[in-house]
């Protein structure tokens, strides 16, 4: 009789962790995230080249091309600003994630935690947090650097802020779910190239280096399928003045169309991720 | 499936493709696991044995559920089969890998705490500390510990969700003889308290101290499956008697060593010069039993 009730018990609880309930993925996620978040802000090398490089990458180009649009009122420097917070973004997921993940796969970090019940999704929402935390830091800095050096102006009101984070959040999970799925690609933790390469043809198709609207129409709608630009654009609409919306391609916004481009990549990187992420290296077969 | 084997394999066969290419297109391939029988009773320490290549890493990563194995053939580990298990299964095992990398910037107790998450049930964080001897080293980063404590560390990970079935897979490799012993202490009150233990190891001194059943991997078969004691059939094995007489040492196979020396005695009325009575070690019968092997198939059958 007992012996029935211990068995029923057991049976009960174990398909309750089997099928993994969405609140125990997402707590063990955030633990995960508080635990890799600290993890970066100890690597202090890490840290500073993140911080530092789109700084430097700011301060150098607005150096080079510094002039205002007599229609606009706006200075290059400003847009540059707008322009390395989206590559600020895109670089602390999908460029340095997928380095890193590729580095705990080689590692045998990600084989340590398939031996445990951690669930797949806790690792995934750990990885988004610790990049929100990285990039709004960044984001932060170069804020910061805009303001005192170019006169960027922080969001205007509620509306603005709004879209500043909305653009964000989107930016900051599609591009962190296509780093983790990216991470794939890279076989080793030294062949950087193969995500260096994609990153700086984006920075320059997508109106990070070069004005947007002065880049020739073909790499425009070249760079119209990826992330990177509308992350870009979505800046530029929270932080310059209205009157700039005369400036775009688009001559609007396009906030819809932002959206819907950044959501179609968090789908696609979500698919990607639960499809092809491997916790196990070539190697290990 | 009777409720007391912990790990149940029949015909347990792993192939691996060469990655080059044979000329009529085909793929070489080369067996790693070639039909192996093996039962782990619950609650024994198995310690599995056999030369590097041998097979014992693709096994016992298959039971850990890292691998896949070849269609056929049968497994259960706690009565799932591992290659389909989730992570109601995960909760029951644990798995000591070799080296911890990739947190070195966090403290031994973050880590632990960590992963005790990940567990229904974990086993005090405290506790675990205290058995694998960091409690000093718990707010160290462990990127700073050394060898031996990086390992103790591993240990601690796969002990900490207090499980039904531990793997471990060569853990005191690197060890100093100290921390050994400490460690071979652990595993015996691991044993005590319930937990099955499936361990592979270079070190013959470690299967004979630990483990109640040995199993020798070689070429992807198992070999023998014994106690340390009665491997290889050393258990009847001949002793060596050695003496010294006027025409130098001397040596003689036994059956029966007591009648020998007795006879012996008997010869020189009293004391025996430089009187030795030896059994094979488990050593020399472990090389002999890889050796026959070797020797045993012709040699184009590789």
């Amino acid at each position: 009789m007992t012996a029935t009730t211990v068995t029923i018990t057991t049976a009960t609880t174990a398909t309750t962790a089997a099928t993994a309930p969405p609140a125990f993925a997402l707590r063990l996620g955030l633990a995960r995230g508080a635990l890799e978040t600290k993890q970066f802000f100890r690597s202090r090398m890490q840290m500073f080249f993140t911080f530092s490089m789109p700084v430097v990458m700011l301060l150098l180009l607005s150096t080079i091309f510094d002039y205002k649009d007599p229609d606009t009122g706006v200075s290059t420097p400003q847009i540059f600003t707008t322009g390395m917070i989206g590559v600020g973004i895109m670089g602390s997921s999908l460029q340095s994630l997928s380095l890193q993940i590729a580095g705990e796969r080689h590692l045998g970090m990600l084989k340590r935690l398939r031996g445990t019940p951690l669930p797949k999704s806790s690792y995934f929402i750990g990885k988004i947090v610790m990049v929100l935390a990285s990039s709004l830091g960044q984001t932060a800095v170069l804020l910061a650097v805009g303001r005192l050096f170019f006169g960027v102006r922080l969001p205007v009101d509620a509306a603005h802020w709004l879209t500043f984070g909305w653009v964000y959040l989107l930016g900051v999970t599609s591009c962190t779910l296509l780093g983790i799925a990216y991470s794939n690609l890279i076989r080793s933790a030294d062949s950087g190239a193969v995500v260096m390469l994609p990153m700086t043809v984006l920075q320059f198709v997508s109106g990070v280096f070069i004005v947007f609207s002065q880049l020739p129409r073909g790499l425009q709608v070249f760079a119209s399928f990826f992330p990177l630009k509308w992350l870009c654009q979505g800046m530029r609409s929270a932080l310059l003045p209205q009157a700039y919306v005369h400036a775009e391609p688009a001559g609007s916004w396009e906030h819809g169309r932002i959206a819907l481009v950044l959501g179609a990549w968090a789908v696609v990187g979500l698919l990607l991720c639960l499809r092809t992420f491997r916790w196990k290296g070539r190697k290990d077969g | 499936m009777p409720t007391d084997t912990a790990i149940r394999a029949r015909g347990l066969r792993k192939t691996y493709r060469d990655g080059r290419t044979r000329r009529d297109g085909g793929h070489r391939s080369v067996v790693a696991l070639d039909g192996v029988d093996l039962d782990v009773r619950v609650g024994e320490i198995f310690a599995l044995l056999g030369p590097n290549g041998a097979g014992k890493t693709t096994a016992t990563e298959i039971f850990e559920g890292f691998r896949e194995r070849d269609e056929g053939g049968e497994l259960t580990v706690l009565g799932t089969d591992p290659g389909r298990a989730d992570a109601a299964w995960r909760q029951r095992i644990g798995i000591v890998l070799q080296e911890a990398a990739g947190f070195d910037l966090l403290t031994v107790e973050e880590v632990l705490r960590n992963f005790a998450g990940y567990y229904r049930a974990p086993r005090p964080v405290d506790e675990v500390l205290e058995a694998v001897g960091l409690t000093a080293k718990r707010r160290s980063r462990t990127g700073t510990l050394s060898g031996g404590q990086r390992r103790r560390l591993d240990v601690g990970l796969g002990i900490l969700g207090a499980p039904d079935l531990l793997f471990l897979d060569e853990p005191t490799t690197g060890f100093d003889p100290e921390v050994r012993r400490q460690f071979w202490d652990l595993v015996q009150d691991l044993r005590a308290g319930g937990t099955t233990i499936l361990l592979t190891t270079h070190y013959l001194e470690e299967a004979e101290q630990l483990a109640d059943r040995v199993g020798v991997i070689n070429r992807g078969r198992l070999v023998d499956v014994d106690s340390p004691a009665g491997l290889g059939g050393r258990r009847h094995a001949k002793a060596v008697v050695g003496w010294r007489d006027q025409n130098g040492p001397q040596r003689l196979e036994s059956a029966d060593p007591t009648r020998t020396v007795l006879d012996l005695a008997a010869r020189f009325g009293g004391e025996v010069p430089e009187l030795t009575v030896s059994r094979p070690s488990l050593e020399s019968i472990y090389l002999r039993m890889i050796e026959t092997e070797e020797s045993a198939r012709p040699e184009g059958d590789r």
